[in-house]
């Protein structure tokens, strides 16, 4: 296991080198990165002096070496509109998109697997039909459409919920959280939702494919001969198994959640990096997108390993390397 | 005559396919005595399996028990509920199927899967149900059982899973055992010593095996009597020297003259012409007879399965005759 670990946290670090050059390129190496660094309000004197800061007239491996460096330092700019670290920025926003995509995973998976295991278990039912029915729904309707949708009727025409924001927050780690408070976590409830529908429809279908092929296999007739409840069947025998290719699915996804949480932040006025990131394009403040970028390329690659690890957990074949005794 | 331990009687399970219904098993009838061995010989799809799983009610969906009964210490278990089943399920019948990569669970510790199955008809520790395991395991002949407990199927190799597969049938000294060919996806070295085992481990408990195989061979040297099946149904039965010295049937007789033996050496070996007929579209009368040597106009209607007794019978019009073969075992 532990050999699993590093060999995996070693793929990881190669991916951000990999990145960072990537990025590196993108930026300072293709098209003129004063364009991209500097004000263009900014005068020609402040021009020069920017360049001799940034090295630019430096060989590209030095240059290199020094965005490498300044990353590392936790600098990537500062934002030309909150002149403020571009990073930092970011950063002070992830928490809320992090509550918003998580809890959206979690409405997922908690409706999806259920629902999932019943259309899977009883594919001919009347329940199955109107499960596989709604997935279908949930896949073609635009996440935006159906933001509005729910505000309409849950907030507009109802009353229940509130329409956007975040909330009261309370402090947990140094940070603001909505879901610790009543009124934060009736905030976050329509906004949750309205991401989830995508990932709920995936998890419907993935475990319901899932559990009609497991449901066949003789290691199921063999626990049914041992006598089991089908409680324990269903429970343990069949959802470990369908659980693989959930976990999988779903920690690939969680990185496209957070970038889809751009639409539901927007709808739902709600304050997170994808709201940021929207902000900062309509204001050409580019370190900011810049910082968002890299953060997520980040992300993306501690989610992987996460999965990866989660993945092994689940499935002694690769945890223990797949030898044979 | 004391009530068998088993007796199916007329067992007709039916899948209602697209295709059309396919009549896997029509009208089964098998008899068994407490400790007894009875193989179950046919060739692939003559509703072997579908036989054995009928038994226990564990035929899938679109398959279907569609008449007669099954008997087990005079309880009917085709009209019994689910509940009732599954308390006789894995602890007064057990099961252990064809391919033993199959029917172990490739996410669960084998620990987990003998500890569930003792805990499912007892209520005891997981300590206890642990220890139970383990002893189970020696007993099989696996060595260090704390160490395999912990491992997971796909550390074991395919006779060592089968033996985990036959400590869990073992776990509860069930009355009975149903073996769908345990050994006919191992190799014939680990097939000869699982087979010596089971004999061994069923004389010593008193339990009953039914040994589902397409194998006389295996048969002759296991099993006390012997139920050839042909397309669904019981086409002859009785003791294995009867069946083996002096089978009626002619497909059970085809059956013996396609089996290599030392007696015969020089003799070339014949093979039954054509080839199982598709339950979907059996002939009228006796489904054996595209394929007979001495068919009559009689074979156009079913023959009844008769004989001397209960338990030596056969079904065709024109038994071959009597003699007494050469190689009887
Ligand atoms: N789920 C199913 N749907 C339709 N037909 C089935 C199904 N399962 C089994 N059958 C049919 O039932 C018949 C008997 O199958 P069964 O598995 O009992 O044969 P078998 O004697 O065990 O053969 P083998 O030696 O190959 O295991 C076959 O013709 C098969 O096509
Ligand atoms: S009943 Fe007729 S066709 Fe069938 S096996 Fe006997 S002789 Fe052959
Ligand atoms: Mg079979």
């Amino acid at each position: 296991m532990l050999v699993f670990i590093l060999r995996r946290l070693a793929q990881s670090a190669v991916v951000v080198v990999a990145m960072s050059v990537l990025v590196f390129a993108g930026i300072f190496a293709i098209g003129n990165p004063i364009d991209v660094l500097i004000s263009p309000e900014a005068d020609e004197f402040e021009r020069a002096a920017a360049i001799a800061r940034l090295g630019l007239d430096k060989p590209m491996h030095e240059q290199f070496l020094r965005f490498v460096d300044s990353a590392l330092g936790g600098d990537l700019g500062t934002s030309f509109v909150h002149g403020v670290p571009a990073l930092g920025l970011v950063l002070q926003r992830f928490p809320a998109t992090l509550e918003l995509a998580l809890c959206a995973m979690l409405v997922a998976v908690a409706l999806g697997i259920p629902l999932g295991l019943w259309a899977g278990l009883k594919p001919d039912s009347l329940a199955g039909r109107v499960i596989m029915t709604g997935s279908i729904l949930g896949f073609s309707l635009p996440t935006f459409w159906v933001g509005m949708m729910l505000i309409m009727a849950f907030a507009v025409t109802l009353g229940w919920l509130p329409a956007g924001g975040r909330g009261e927050t309370a402090s947990l780690f140094g940070v603001q959280w909505s879901f610790l408070t009543a009124d934060g976590l009736a905030h976050l409830i329509l906004p949750a939702v309205n991401l989830a529908l995508f990932k709920l429809s995936l998890v419907i279908r993935l475990a319901r494919a899932g559990t009609r092929e497991v449901a066949l296999q003789d290691y199921v007739k063999f626990a049914r001969a041992k006598g089991l409840a089908p409680a324990r069947i269903v429970g343990v025998h069949i959802l470990k198994n369908i659980m693989i290719p959930v976990v999988t699915v779903l920690g690939l996804e969680l990185g496209s959640v957070i970038a889809f949480s751009v639409v539901t932040e927007s709808v739902f006025a709600w304050p997170g990096m994808g709201k940021l990131l929207i902000d900062s394009i309509l204001q050409l403040d580019r370190p900011v997108v810049i910082a968002y970028l890299l953060v997520t390329v980040l992300l993306f690659v501690v989610i992987n390993l996460i999965v990866d690890l989660v993945y092994s957990l689940l499935d002694p074949r690769i945890r223990l390397g797949g030898g044979r005794a | 005559m004391t009530e068998p331990l088993l007796r199916v009687d007329g067992l007709k399970t039916h899948f209602l396919t697209r295709a059309g219904t396919v009549k896997a098993v029509d009208g089964v009838d098998l008899r068994l005595d407490r400790g007894e061995i009875l193989g179950l010989v046919g060739e692939s799809g003559s509703g072997k399996s579908v036989t054995g799983q009928s038994i226990l009610g564990l035929v899938d969906p679109p398959g279907r028990v569609v008449g007669g009964r099954v008997l087990f210490q005079g309880e009917d278990l085709v009209g019994a509920g689910e509940k009732r089943l599954r308390a006789i399920r894995g602890r007064r019948i057990a099961m252990i199927f064809q391919d033993p990569m199959m029917t172990l669970n490739p996410v669960l510790s084998i620990g987990t899967q003998m500890v569930e199955a003792v805990r499912a008809h007892e209520a005891v520790s997981r300590a206890e149900a642990w220890e139970r395991s383990r002893r189970a395991l020696a007993r099989v002949g696996i060595a260090s059982p704390d160490e395999r407990l912990a491992s997971y199927p796909h550390q074991f190799s395919g006779g060592m899973r089968q033996r985990v597969a036959i400590a869990i049938a073992l776990l509860h000294s069930p009355d009975l055992i149903i073996a769908d060919e345990p050994t006919t996806a191992l190799d014939v070295t680990i097939q000869a010593q699982i087979l010596f085992e089971v004999q061994k481990l069923c004389h010593e408990t008193g339990t009953a095996l039914i040994w589902v195989t397409h194998d006389l061979a295996v048969v002759s040297a296991l099993a006390d009597r012997v139920a050839v099946m042909y397309a669904g149904r019981v086409v002859e039965t009785g003791t294995v020297a009867e069946i083996i010295g002096a089978p009626r049937h002619p497909y059970t007789r085809g059956l013996l003259e396609s089996v290599p033996s030392r007696n015969r050496r020089g003799v070339p070996l014949r093979s039954i012409p054509g080839m199982t007929p598709s339950v979907l579209d059996l002939p009228e009368g006796c489904a054996f007879r595209p394929r007979c040597d001495r068919p009559t106009a009689a074979c156009t209607t079913m023959p009844e399965l008769a004989g001397e007794r209960d338990d030596r019978a056969w079904r065709c019009w024109n038994p071959v005759a009597a003699e007494v073969r050469g190689d009887a075992a």
